[in-house]
């Protein structure tokens, strides 16, 4: 907190103008609200009222069954399901099909992202009344849930933190079988996204670099045949062989005239496919999950990166490697999508910090030499370093390597309709135009729609 | 699917003799099956029906964000199905103590499938053989028509919670033919009544005058009257004949009947298989509206018998610890949270008891001494007969606002929870809101149920009108553009709603900063939109 209150008075230094001043203010009253802003919090699920709608027999009287309330129908397939739903759009109705993420809570933080298909049928149902955003007062509209049980009126009888804290950096315990059901999905996605939303195709680019490449080598061993007879390896088996017929014998000097030599025995290496690690792709996301990110932009964000991450897990048959940075004033490297996917602090915003750490994971772990790397960045436009001064440099070293560069600006709707600094400084900058072809922005507003958001992608990635 | 073995089938006919024994009445025949977790994904969105027909949504998971219950009303793993006979489902390898407790439970949900007479409808037939024969004229149909049935099965369905239910069952209540509205009754009921300020007086004088005939003139007495009243009011004949006219057009809120009656896209020749998917829909929903409309009172009636029978069953001896422990998480009362079957059956438990102390009559409720009432006993012994009543004569919504009384709350200590933001330590309250009875009432009332009242009617310019009763609350915005859509195609035509929208206002900002601080509380206006739907798109104005 003091070093966010230092940083504050030498911004304010420098000069600030009125609506910074605000937003600054905003979000430093939001990090003391929740005490030191180095302890991570979490987004906590909202504590969901169960409708005693959903109380059923099976459930309350099976012993220890899993419930099959998840699990998916598979009389039809994926494909057969999106071709029905691009059928609906030349017949003259609106799609019905989203692509749902349904995040499963697991034990010990390690929730698993399933993608499925989803709807919902349209019927006029009631609503709920409005009530204040914040959803502070007690005595609204809000019925109420039922209780039983001792307590007097008033007296409170439990309590959950609005953003909770749940293990961020428990990766280890995680099996391995259902680590591969999330990227097998992922990829699932990724291929819809790429055919029936008409995502580019990487390779149909053109690019210089094909992204998958197949070497082929001389590494393959083979008995019988093959384009070259490996000496070594031949001689081993023969030597084998003839322990086994009892010719060769410890103590006897051996006769190789007398050798016998199967057809089996010699070892061949023969050319064979190879895949090319050198054409892997790293992606760095980056998300910036200061204060003013909670709610609609951080969801926003995360959304369009999830989709991202799947359709290049696809462009890459699974070939890539991702690495997850979030940062308010300082950034840090989180190890797993989860982590990535929930971590909320109330804290600042520099971008400038966040840059600074891909570049120096990138130059420490020598990432530009091997790898095509893509970098995507989701913020609400906010950045005390309001003339982007720290940021700017960083970001073109940044453009030296990187095969891609996009930015999301989620507005965050703080301080109305004026352009936040991310945007203001990018496009002064010129870097935009200058290197169209490496860096991209996509300014989305706070109650954007999820084909909206992979119109971005589209704006990103094309 | 395979049938329980004979085993346990005999274990169950056991349980049905001793059910007879208590009272319970149902038919003789039953249907148990064995399934496995694989056949209850099957089931599930088939809402447990093997035979419903098929249709897409069904295979992909339906979205569960707000208002699903409202959505899907129609639970989708019961345990029970109402059909003749009533199949019900188990899993393999359940002990037989835990059967027969299930077995108690599901005779239970029969008997009030079977004598309630919210489910009076679905006596006369097989629902399973009747969505077996929807299922192939669907699948004869979407041979024919492709996708096109898909289409139709969708708009139909997103009509089919407002379906007239309770206009089915007052017809079916109907005793005699109909009897239509006299102008006697016109002018009684109507006419006298208008405007704002009903004289009491005229209307007394006027019941006075037509008694004071019909005794003076046995014969032509109302005659007579009318003939007063006539000569009197030259317009009361025309206005009567409108209200006629109007009656016979508009009367039902069923929007799916009225498409039905005077779509002219419906009932074009190469449509009218269009009629036929509608019939199915709206004979499918209406089959399962009494389901959603007894939830506490069928888990509560069920548990109370599985709890009632078990414990006197002697083959079970020794099995009393297993099944306190499966008993108690089914009907235990959650610290937050309401469980329809704790309540229903301690709801029942507590009326028995009231009952056989004779404390449901006059006598009891004008007794106003509280010392008194906490003893009164009449040993009338009628807890039993009362309770079955109640399993004959009740829905949800009339067993909760009736019977949930201050000294039920008391005794089971129940209260209403509150959330509240404690921005201090950033963290959600619950806390104990109110252990009075009529909060407690209201808020088991305002969970129940209730799907928003339409009336349809056309406009002049032969553009279906659909007008939302307001009740307090708004239509759930996002999903209004898919009704209209599919409401627009089903009528060949424009199409409108009429509705009330919350418009938030922003509080007066007078005063200094010290009362905007305190005063955040944003007030709602309710204003009335019309939602139109042309063409395919949808637009949105002020009405009034």
């Amino acid at each position: 907190m003091h070093r966010l209150r230092q940083l504050y008075r030498r911004l304010e230094a420098r000069g600030l103008t009125e609506e910074q001043r605000r937003v600054i203010e905003f979000e430093l009253a939001l990090a003391e609200q929740s005490g030191n802003p180095e302890f991570i919090h979490q987004f906590g699920q909202a504590p969901a009222a169960r409708s005693f709608y959903s109380y059923a027999d099976p459930e309350l009287f099976a012993q220890g069954l899993p419930s099959p309330v998840l699990s998916l129908v598979a009389a039809q397939s994926l494909d057969h399901l999106l071709q029905r739903d691009l059928q609906r759009e030349q017949d003259g109705f609106p799609r019905k099909i989203r692509i749902g993420k349904l995040v499963k809570p697991g034990r010990d933080g390690d929730d698993k992202v399933v993608v499925i298909p989803t709807t919902v049928e349209e019927k006029l149902i009631h609503d709920r009344v409005p009530e204040d955003e914040e959803g502070e007062d007690g005595e609204g509209q809000d019925p109420g849930e039922g209780g039983a049980g001792e307590g007097e009126e008033g007296e409170v009888i439990g309590e959950q933190p609005v953003r909770e804290e749940q293990g961020g950096g428990s990766g280890t315990g995680q099996g391995q079988g259902g680590s591969h059901e999330l990227e097998s999905t992922v990829y699932d996605l990724g291929r819809v996204l790429t055919e029936q939303f008409a995502l580019p195709n990487l390779r149909d680019k053109g690019k210089k670099r094909s992204l998958t490449r197949f070497a082929y080598d001389l590494t393959d061993k083979n008995r019988g045949f093959g384009q070259i007879l490996d000496k070594k390896a031949t001689l081993r088996r023969v030597l084998q062989t003839n322990i086994a017929l009892g010719r060769v014998q410890a103590g006897v000097p051996v006769d190789t005239g007398n050798l016998m030599v199967s057809p089996d025995d010699r070892v061949y290496r023969i050319l064979s496919r190879e895949k090319d690690y050198e054409s892997q792709a790293v992606v760095f996301f980056v998300r910036d999950y200061s204060g003013s990110m909670a709610g609609k932009p951080t969801e926003l964000v995360v959304n369009q990166h999830v989709l991202i991450y799947a359709w290049l897990s696809y462009q890459y048959q699974n070939q890539v490697e991702t690495r997850f940075i979030l940062h308010d004033t300082e950034a840090r490297e989180v190890e797993n999508f989860q982590a990535y996917y929930q971590m909320q602090v109330a804290g600042g915003t520099q971008v400038a910090s966040a840059y600074r750490l891909v570049n120096r994971i990138v130059a420490e772990e020598e990432l530009a030499r091997d790898y095509s790397i893509y970098i995507f960045h989701g913020t609400d436009g906010d950045d005390w370093d309001t003339y982007g001064e720290e940021t700017l440099p960083e970001l073109e070293k940044m453009l030296v390597y990187a095969s891609r560069v996009g930015i999301t600006v989620a507005e965050n709707g703080l301080e109305g309709s004026r352009r936040s600094e991310v945007e203001k400084y990018l496009s002064k900058s010129g870097l935009l135009e200058a290197k169209k072809e490496l860096l991209r922005m996509d300014v989305m507003s706070k109650d954007s729609t999820e084909a909206r958001v992979i119109e971005g992608i589209k704006r990103l990635i094309s | 699917m395979e049938l329980i073995s004979q085993h346990a089938k005999r274990i169950m006919e056991g349980c049905k003799e001793r059910a007879r024994q208590a009272g319970l009445r149902f038919g003789d025949e039953t249907l148990e099956y064995i399934v496995t977790n694989r056949d209850l994904v099957a089931l599930g969105p088939k809402v447990m029906i093997p035979t419903l027909y098929d249709y897409w949504v069904q295979d992909v998971e339906v979205l569960r964000d707000q208002g699903r219950y409202e959505l899907y009303p129609s639970n989708p793993y019961e345990t029970v199905i109402n059909t003749r006979p009533p199949i019900s489902y188990y899993n393999d390898n359940n002990p037989d103590w835990l059967n027969v407790m299930i077995f108690y439970h599901v005779i239970g949900h029969i008997d009030l499938f079977q004598n309630n007479l919210f489910f009076r409808h679905t006596w006369d037939y097989d629902f399973a053989g009747r969505a077996l024969a929807d299922k192939r004229l669907f699948a004869r149909l979407r041979s024919e028509k492709g996708r096109w049935l898909d289409y139709v099965i969708e708009f139909a369905r997103t009509i089919d919670n407002l379906v007239g239910y309770f206009d089915l069952l007052a017809e079916s209540g109907e005793t005699g033919g109909e009897r239509s509205l006299s102008l006697l009754d016109y002018y009684f009921d109507v006419f006298l009544q208008r405007g704002t300020k009903p004289g009491v007086s005229l209307y007394a004088g006027e019941i006075e005058r037509y008694n004071r005939m019909c005794r003076e003139f046995p014969e032509d007495g109302e005659l007579r009257f009318l003939k007063s009243v006539t000569e009197k009011h030259r317009e009361l004949e025309t206005l009567y004949a409108k209200k006629l006219r109007e009656k016979k057009q508009v009367g039902r809120t069923d929007p799916l009947q009225f498409l039905m009656a005077h779509s002219p896209f419906l009932n074009r020749e190469e449509n009218r298989w269009m009629l036929m998917v509608l019939e199915v829909i709206r004979s499918t929903s209406l089959y399962f509206q009494p389901q959603i409309r007894t939830k506490i009172l069928n888990e509560g009636w069920a548990s109370y018998w599985h709890d009632t029978l078990f414990l006197g069953d002697d083959r079970i001896k020794g099995h009393e610890v297993d099944y306190a422990i499966v008993n108690a998480k089914v009907t235990s009362m959650p610290r937050v949270g309401l469980n329809p079957y704790a309540l229903g059956m301690r709801l029942f438990q507590y009326l028995e008891q009231r009952a056989d102390r004779g404390r449901t009559g006059l006598a009891y409720f004008q007794t106003r001494d509280r010392q008194e009432r906490r003893s009164f006993d009449r040993a009338t012994g009628q807890g039993r007969d009362f309770i079955f009543h109640l399993r004959e004569n009740y829905c949800d919504s009339m067993f909760v606002n009736q019977f949930i009384d201050q000294d039920f709350v008391d005794q089971h200590r129940l209260f209403v929870v509150g959330k509240r933001l404690n921005k201090e330590r950033m963290t959600w309250q619950y806390y104990v809101r109110s252990r009075k009875a009529a909060d407690y009432k209201q808020m088991v009332a305002d969970s129940l149920y209730h799907p928003p009242r339409v009336e349809v009617r056309v406009d002049g310019n032969n553009v279906l009108v659909l007008d939302h009763q307001f009740e307090g609350k708004p239509l759930l915005r996002d999903l209004i553009s898919g009704v209209m859509l599919g409401l627009e195609y089903l009528w060949g035509g424009e199409v409108h709603l009429y509705t009330r929208v919350p418009i938030p206002v922003k509080s007066n900002r007078e005063g200094d900063d010290q009362a905007r601080e305190e005063m955040p509380k944003r007030t709602i206006q309710w204003k009335r939109f019309r939602y139109s739907m042309k063409d395919r798109t949808l637009s949105r104005t002020l009405a009034e």
